[in-house]
C-alpha cells in the first residue's frame, strides 16, 4: 500500500474520534449546573485566569532544543550514506560533533542548562 | 505454514478478481485495512489496560481486577462503556475550539504513526523509504495536542501539566532521535524491512557490540520520558497536578487521551523491537544449524509481538521501580548525561560500522 494509505489513517482516526464523541452526546445523559462548567482546582474557587506569563526557564530549553532538532535532521541524510562513504564520514561527523559539543558546552557554562 | 502477507495477498488476488475497477479495489482495500486497523487497535488498548492493572497488581502483591469477566478480563470494556455514558464537559473559561480539537489530534497523530511499523515479513500498511524519519517527525506532532490541552483548558494544573510535558517531550525527542540513527548508520537504510532483514543473522543488540547496547538503553530511557510514563510522568503527576493537561478532560474525550497515551505506548515498543531486537526476524546465531531451524518454525508476528510486550512490560516494570523525578532533575539527565552520552555514542557506532567490527 502506497502513501495513500496516510488519508486513510487520517480518515480513521477523524471517524474513530468523532464517532466516540459523538455517540458519547447522544448517549450520555446532561444536566444544566453553573457549577460544571468551572475549572476544576480541587474544590477551591478559581483565581484569575491562568492564561499568564510563565517560567521563561522553559523557552530557553525550547531555543537549545531547535539547535539539536535541526543538527538531528542533518544527521539522517549522513547516517545513511556513512558506511558507504567510509572513513571520510567518520572525520566528517568528529568535525560536526565537536562543533555541537562546543554549543552545548557554550550553553552549559551560559547557565542556560541550570533550571530556575 | 501460512504468513500474514500470504492471507493478505490471497484477499487481494480475491478482491481483484471480484472488483475490476482499479480505484473502487484499492478504495475497498483501504476500507478492510482501516476497519482492521481501528479494531486491533481498540483490543490493543483494551488488552494494555488489562496488562497495566495486572502488572501493577501483581508488582504490589495484590490481585487486580478480578470481578468483571473472567480473572477481570472485561474490566477495561466495563470501564470504557463508563465513560461512553459519562457527560462531556466544556469549561466556561476555556478556549472551546482548541479544547475540542486535542482530542482529534492525538488520535490522528497517533494512527499515523502506525503506517511503516513492520509487522511480519511483507505484512506492513506503507514500507516507506524514510521509516525511521517519519516515524520520529510524526510522533513529534503530538506534543501539539497536548500543548493545546492544556492551554485552552484554563487550568493552573493543566498549564503547568502542558508546559512540563512540552519541555520534557523535546528534550528528549534529541536521544531518542541519536540512538535511532545509531541503528541507520549500521543498517544504511531507513525502511523498516531492510533494518529488519538486516539482523537476519543475528540482532543488533548482540551484533553490535557495547555502542548499540548504550543507545538501546538510552532508546528505552528516553522512550519512556517521550510517552509520558513514571518515572517520567511529571506532565500528568497525580499527586500535584491532579491529572496534568487533561485535568478538564471527561468521558470520551478522556478516553481518547487515554487510548492515544496506550498506543504510543506500544509504537514506541514496536520502534524498540524494530531496530534493536530484530523485529520479526527469529532468534539466530551463526549460519546455517539445527537451533536457527527450529527458531524458524515461530512465526514473525509471534516474534514480533512477544519481543514489543516483553518491552512494553519493562516500561510497566519501571513505574513501580522508580520514584518519580523532580522537572530539574529531569532535563539535567536529559542535557547533561543522556545528550553527550548518545552524542559520543554515535562516533563510536561510526567506527563499529565503517571498519566492518560488528559480527
Amino acid at each position: 500500500m502506497g502513501s495513500a494509505a496516510l488519508i486513510m489513517l487520517i480518515i480513521c482516526g477523524l471517524a474513530f474520534a468523532g464517532g466516540g464523541i459523538y455517540l458519547s452526546k447522544v448517549l450520555a445523559k446532561t444536566s444544566h449546573n453553573p457549577v460544571k462548567g468551572e475549572a476544576y482546582e480541587c474544590g477551591i474557587p478559581t483565581t484569575g485566569t491562568s492564561w499568564i506569563q510563565f517560567n521563561v526557564g522553559y523557552y530557553l530549553f525550547a531555543l537549545i532544543f531547535l539547535v539539536f532538532d535541526v543538527e538531528l535532521v542533518f544527521l539522517y541524510p549522513w547516517a545513511t550514506a556513512a558506511k558507504s562513504v567510509g572513513v571520510v564520514a567518520l572525520i566528517e561527523i568528529v568535525v560536526f560533533m565537536f562543533i555541537l559539543f562546543m554549543g552545548l558546552l557554550y550553553a552549559y557554562r551560559k547557565g542556560a542548562l541550570k533550571w530556575m | 505454514m501460512i504468513t500474514l502477507s500470504e492471507i493478505a495477498h490471497n484477499i487481494h488476488v480475491k478482491l481483484s478478481g471480484a472488483i475490476t475497477n482499479e480505484t473502487l479495489l484499492s478504495i475497498t482495500e483501504m476500507a478492510i485495512v482501516g476497519i482492521i486497523l481501528l479494531g486491533s487497535l481498540v483490543m490493543l488498548s483494551f488488552f494494555l489496560g488489562y496488562m497495566e492493572r495486572k502488572v501493577a497488581a501483581f508488582m504490589q502483591i495484590r490481585l487486580g481486577p478480578n470481578r468483571v469477566g473472567p480473572k477481570g478480563s472485561l474490566q477495561i470494556v466495563a470501564d470504557t462503556v463508563k465513560l461512553l455514558f459519562k457527560e462531556g464537559l466544556t469549561p466556561n473559561a476555556s478556549d472551546k475550539f482548541l479544547f475540542n480539537t486535542a482530542p482529534y489530534i492525538m488520535v490522528i497523530t497517533t494512527m499515523l504513526v502506525i503506517a511503516p511499523i513492520a509487522y511480519s515479513s511483507g505484512f506492513q500498511i506503507w514500507d516507506t523509504s524514510i521509516g525511521v524519519l517519519y516515524v520520529s517527525s510524526v510522533s513529534s506532532v503530538s506534543v501539539i495536542g497536548i500543548l493545546m490541552a492544556g492551554w485552552s483548558s484554563n487550568n493552573k494544573y493543566s498549564l503547568l501539566g502542558a508546559m512540563r510535558c512540552g519541555a520534557q517531550i523535546v528534550s528528549y525527542e534529541l536521544s531518542i532521535g541519536l540512538s535511532l540513527i545509531a541503528i541507520v548508520v549500521l543498517t544504511g537504510s531507513l525502511r523498516m524491512s531492510d533494518i529488519v532483514m538486516s539482523q537476519a543473522d543475528g540482532w543488533w543488540i548482540f551484533k553490535g557490540h557495547i555502542p548499540v547496547l548504550i543507545a538501546f538503553v538510552i532508546f528505552i530511557i528516553a522512550s519512556t520520558a517521550e510517552i509520558n510514563r513514571a518515572p517520567f510522568d511529571l506532565a500528568e503527576a497525580e499527586s500535584e497536578l491532579t491529572a496534568g493537561f487533561h485535568t478538564e478532560y471527561s468521558g470520551m474525550k478522556f478516553a481518547m487521551f487515554l487510548l492515544a497515551e496506550y498506543i504510543n505506548l506500544f509504537i514506541v515498543c514496536a520502534m524498540g523491537a524494530t531496530l534493536f531486537l530484530g523485529g520479526w526476524m527469529p532468534l539466530h546465531f551463526g549460519a546455517d544449524n539445527a537451533f536457527n531451524h527450529a527458531m524458524d518454525y515461530i512465526p514473525g508476528f509471534v516474534w514480533f509481538f512477544g519481543k514489543t510486550f516483553f518491552l512494553i512490560f519493562v516500561i510497566m516494570w519501571f513505574r513501580w521501580t522508580f520514584p518519580r523525578l523532580r522537572i530539574d532533575q529531569l532535563l539535567n539527565l536529559e542535557w547533561k548525561y543522556l545528550l553527550p552520552i548518545s552524542m559520543i555514542n554515535i562516533l563510536l557506532v561510526t567506527i563499529i560500522a565503517i571498519f566492518g567490527w560488528h559480527f
